[in-house]
């Protein structure tokens, strides 16, 4: 190896060479252990995290068959399914999704479009970041104590409105903090070309800026409903059960049904001790991170649909 | 008469008639909506603050406060009940410093990695992958532990319980590593261009440039994410709740059966626990030790940011 | 293209571009520049936008090596050195070709510590407090600022931060200080506070700079080299060297028509 630094370091040229000694070399090893380290990290994460999921892949994949999507949890494995909790999980995510999505993006466009840079909103912020923060657990704590008691009359207590509600609170933070993200990156140029054509400000967030936010709005509501149904912890504090062998009627009456959801049948599989139920929950994990990944999917498709025609 | 102008009328004046009167009852209703909105946010601190305090307080009226400071057991449905809440605290504390330590170096690494070497094509997979994998229910990391590391760790150590503190500690490093790559990868690739050239131009290589200059430059949202990771750690549940075991112990040791705050929380909920019994108040004393925990690193976290937060242009 | 530099006669030259032809990806974006520079001199690259000055500038201490699709031919002699000889290691190279940008960009650090970094990564032994002081005296910085070295350089004013990107470069005691339009960010007075200390920078370093205001060129630079653009058939531009030579005679008597449009102002 030629030293790299020799190439000036000739008698001819007079330096002021003086009092620095730049040592090359040695600097270039600790540079290459330092690159070394940093995709060593990349591989070891990526590595780690797939090997887990080819394992319970494997595990599952065998479980994955009819009967299984269509039965009912059961305390046999050989009949045990998980129909129950996919419907579960299909009603907790509607609802979900249709009281934070109006709510959460309403919050994004009052506190981005109508009281930017006040102190109202500054308060209102700072109250976001930290709800943003506070682990899920505590939701499921106040899920029990406002929705299941308290509102009791309301929503009967644990049932399907109780548990929905509970995670709505849970995601709106997210959603909230991504609409406004999302209408930040609306150009301002934008909302004054509307003013200056005689809309007013709602007239200009309805019809300029919105639709040009809406995709960023989505990607962010998307990730964060997918965030809401692998929650497990709120929901098992609120009193989901884990054996639920009817369907709830489609109709009001559903959402004073108790039920049951992926996650929870998961975790009530998990912690058996025998291996058959390990493998029923391998199965649930499955059909579980193929949901989150179809979402993450539209999500992702979103988002870079977004950018390109920006 | 909506219509009625300050300004003379103009020519054609009959083809233009906005109704104002209506656009702006429409927008007074929609400020009022969307407010409440807004305010949902607010109540819900209030309603986690709220639900926590009026709990709590009827525990605390049942069990002394120092009992729950002192006492070196956590037993309280045992007949003979004890409260030390440290008991808990230690768990929980246990598997995060784990957790910390596994995801600290991994996450960091990963995002300096993304940023700064590698290629563009590259991370355009990598960062929404690991955004995946931030995404995967802790349920599913639970499994994980229980199910594939703790066997993995007992082939080597066959004295180690079937639960223990260190696989979930490891799985819950593992779980949160993407947490940390994802959100330190933003601040760090976020840093202005000029600052590397400005850096390069002294003389300077490439990882001198990454800790000298890249990444202190990016310290108030490094820090940031480390935080939220650890506070993540410790309200973390179904991986400690499935892995750590149920079994409060006071002490340290990663080999043995614990009981983190969150997951004591899991075990009382899964019983039958009639509303207004000292296990149900209990479980939301925990749950107000958990939350000032998570407050006060919130706060630092805030803290620093503003502190350190450097605005460029 | 003899007349490039042949009207210049040189003994001692410290950086000389030979045949310079820089591409990004497969497009040229400057061609052929041939240029001499003397030590102890300040040199300015003039021209419109888009003919390559900051381009041919970022060469000379290899800051192009930073843009993946960046790609040079000809030669850099730096005392009789190439430059992009490929035993030459760039970041030896900066230490000695120092660098000051357009936008200030001090880092997110104290005061002392923008300086010091520099001299720290490059070994340096002696006297640190010693090596601040002297680069902020140095960079006419030192009386603003001596009370309040722990403050972070983000603090300082736009010309404050440009002084301060000097005397960072200075403190390293560099042979060449390259200056790619270092007073387009400032106001009129910082601006001038710059030019003042170029011209005392002028006596230890040899200075090129590169300048879109054609009256900086005049007060601060000894000699200056024109640049020109000019379309390619792909529709693109490709700069060129129209002309170098001493700044006054650049500026009262060029020997290119298109020179003497572009002082007197008639185009550009």
């Amino acid at each position: 190896m030629t030293l790299p630094s020799q190439a000036f370091q000739d008698d001819s040229l007079d330096f002021k060479e003086l009092k620095f000694f730049p040592d090359l070399p040695k600097r270039y090893k600790i540079d290459s252990v330092f690159k070394f380290a940093s995709w060593a990290a990349v591989v070891i994460a990526l590595s780690v995290l797939s090997i887990l999921l080819i394992e319970v892949a494997i595990d599952g994949l065998s479980m994955i068959n009819w009967q299984f999507l269509t039965s009912y949890p059961s305390r046999k494995p050989a009949d045990a399914g998980i129909l129950s909790p996919i419907v579960g999980t299909i009603w907790v995510m509607v609802l979900v999704a249709l009281f934070s999505f109006p709510i959460g993006v309403g919050a994004g466009i009052f506190l981005e479009e109508f009281i930017a840079d006040s102190f109202l909103e500054n308060v209102i912020e700072v109250n976001i970041a930290n709800l943003a923060a506070v682990p899920s657990i505590i939701y499921g704590l106040l899920g029990l104590q406002v929705f299941v008691r308290w509102l009791f009359p309301l929503t009967q207590g644990r049932t399907i409105i109780s548990g929905a509600l509970t995670l709505t609170l849970l995601v709106l933070p997210i959603i909230i903090i991504a609409t406004r993200e999302a209408l930040r990156a609306v150009p301002g140029s934008m909302r004054q070309a509307g003013f200056a054509l005689g809309a007013t400000r709602w007239q200009v967030v309805r019809d300029i800026v919105f639709p040009q936010a809406l995709p960023g709005i989505l990607t962010g509501t998307i990730l964060a409903l997918s965030r809401g149904i692998g929650e497990t912890a709120p929901l098992i504090t609120i009193g989901a059960l884990t054996y639920v062998a009817f369907l709830p009627p489609l109709s009001l009456e559903g959402l004073h049904s108790t039920f049951s959801v992926l996650p929870i049948q998961i975790f009530n599989w998990v912690s058996r001790p025998q291996q058959e139920f390990h493998l029923l929950a391998a199965g649930a994990i499955i059909v579980l991170m193929v949901l989150l990944l179809a979402m993450n999917g539209i999500a992702i498709y979103l988002r870079n649909r977004f950018q390109i025609t920006r | 008469m909506t219509n009625r102008s300050f300004f003379p009328p103009m020519a054609d004046d009959s083809l233009w008639q906005p109704n104002r009167g209506i656009s702006r009852l429409v927008q007074r209703v929609i400020v009022v909506l969307f407010a409440i909105f807004a305010l949902i946010s607010v109540a819900t601190t209030c309603g986690i603050v709220l639900s926590l305090i009026f709990e709590t307080i009827e525990f605390f009226k049942k069990v002394p406060l120092w009992r729950f400071l002192t006492d070196n057991q956590w037993t309280p449905l045992f007949s003979n009940p004890q409260y030390g809440i440290f008991v808990l605290i230690s768990a929980t504390f246990l598997t995060s410093v784990i957790a910390i330590l596994v995801a600290l170096p991994l996450g960091l690494f990963s995002a300096v990695c993304l940023s700064e070497y590698a290629p563009a094509g590259v991370r355009k997979w990598l960062k929404p992958a690991l955004e995946l994998l931030a995404g995967v229910p802790t349920v599913v990391y639970g499994y994980f532990a229980l199910l594939l590391v703790t066997p993995l760790i007992r082939s080597f150590a066959p004295w180690i319980s079937g639960f223990n503190g260190l696989s979930a500690g490891l799985v819950l490093g593992i779980s949160i590593t993407p947490l940390i790559a994802a959100l330190s990868e933003d601040a760090i690739y976020a840093v202005p261009n000029s600052l590397r050239q400005g850096s390069y131009a002294l003389g300077a290589t490439k990882r001198e440039t990454i800790v000298g200059v890249v990444l202190p430059a990016a310290l108030s949202g490094i820090v940031a994410s480390i935080i939220l990771a650890v506070s993540r750690a410790v309200g973390e549940t179904m991986i400690v709740a499935i892995a750590a075991g149920q079994n409060p112990t006071l002490g340290l040791n990663p080999f043995v059966p614990i009981a983190t705050m969150t997951a004591y929380i899991v075990q009382v909920s899964l019983g039958d626990t009639p509303a207004g019994s000292l296990a149900y108040t209990s479980i939301f004393a925990v749950g107000t030790t958990l939350f000032l925990i998570t407050l006060a690193l919130n706060i630092v976290s805030f803290w620093f940011v503003r502190r350190f937060q450097e605005k460029y242009e | 293209m003899a007349f490039n530099s042949s009207s210049v006669t040189m003994t001692e030259v410290v950086l000389s571009l030979r045949k310079l032809n820089v591409f990004y990806g497969s497009s040229l974006a400057v061609r052929d520049v041939n240029i001499d520079i003397p030590p102890n001199q300040v040199v300015a690259f003039i021209g419109p936008s888009g003919c390559g000055k900051s381009t041919v500038l970022r060469c000379l201490n290899r800051m192009n090596d930073l843009i993946p699709s960046a790609r040079v031919e000809g030669q850099i002699f730096y005392h009789g050195k190439d430059i992009y000889d490929k035993v030459v290691d760039p970041v030896d190279l900066r230490r000695r070709i120092g660098m000051v940008f357009q936008k200030p960009n001090p880092f997110p650090k104290s005061i002392y510590d923008n300086i010091a970094f520099g001299a720290r990564i490059n070994g340096y032994k002696g006297d640190m407090d010693e090596l601040v002081e002297t680069s902020l005296r140095k960079a006419a910085l030192w009386d603003e600022v001596k009370d309040q070295l722990k403050k972070s350089g983000l603090a300082l004013s736009g010309g404050q931060q440009q002084r301060l990107c000097i005397a960072r470069a200075i403190a390293l005691q560099p042979d060449v200080i390259l200056m790619d339009e270092p007073c387009s960010a400032l106001d009129p007075i910082s601006t001038l506070k710059v030019e003042d200390l170029i011209h005392e920078l002028e006596a230890q370093y040899t200075i090129v700079i590169v300048t879109h205001n054609m009256q900086q060129a005049s007060r601060v630079s000894d000699y200056t080299a024109f640049f020109n653009a000019e379309p390619t058939e792909k529709g693109g531009k490709v700069g060129y060297l129209v002309e170098y030579d001493k700044t006054d005679k650049i500026f009262n008597s060029p020997q290119e028509q298109a020179t003497q449009e572009y002082v007197s102002g008639r185009f550009g």
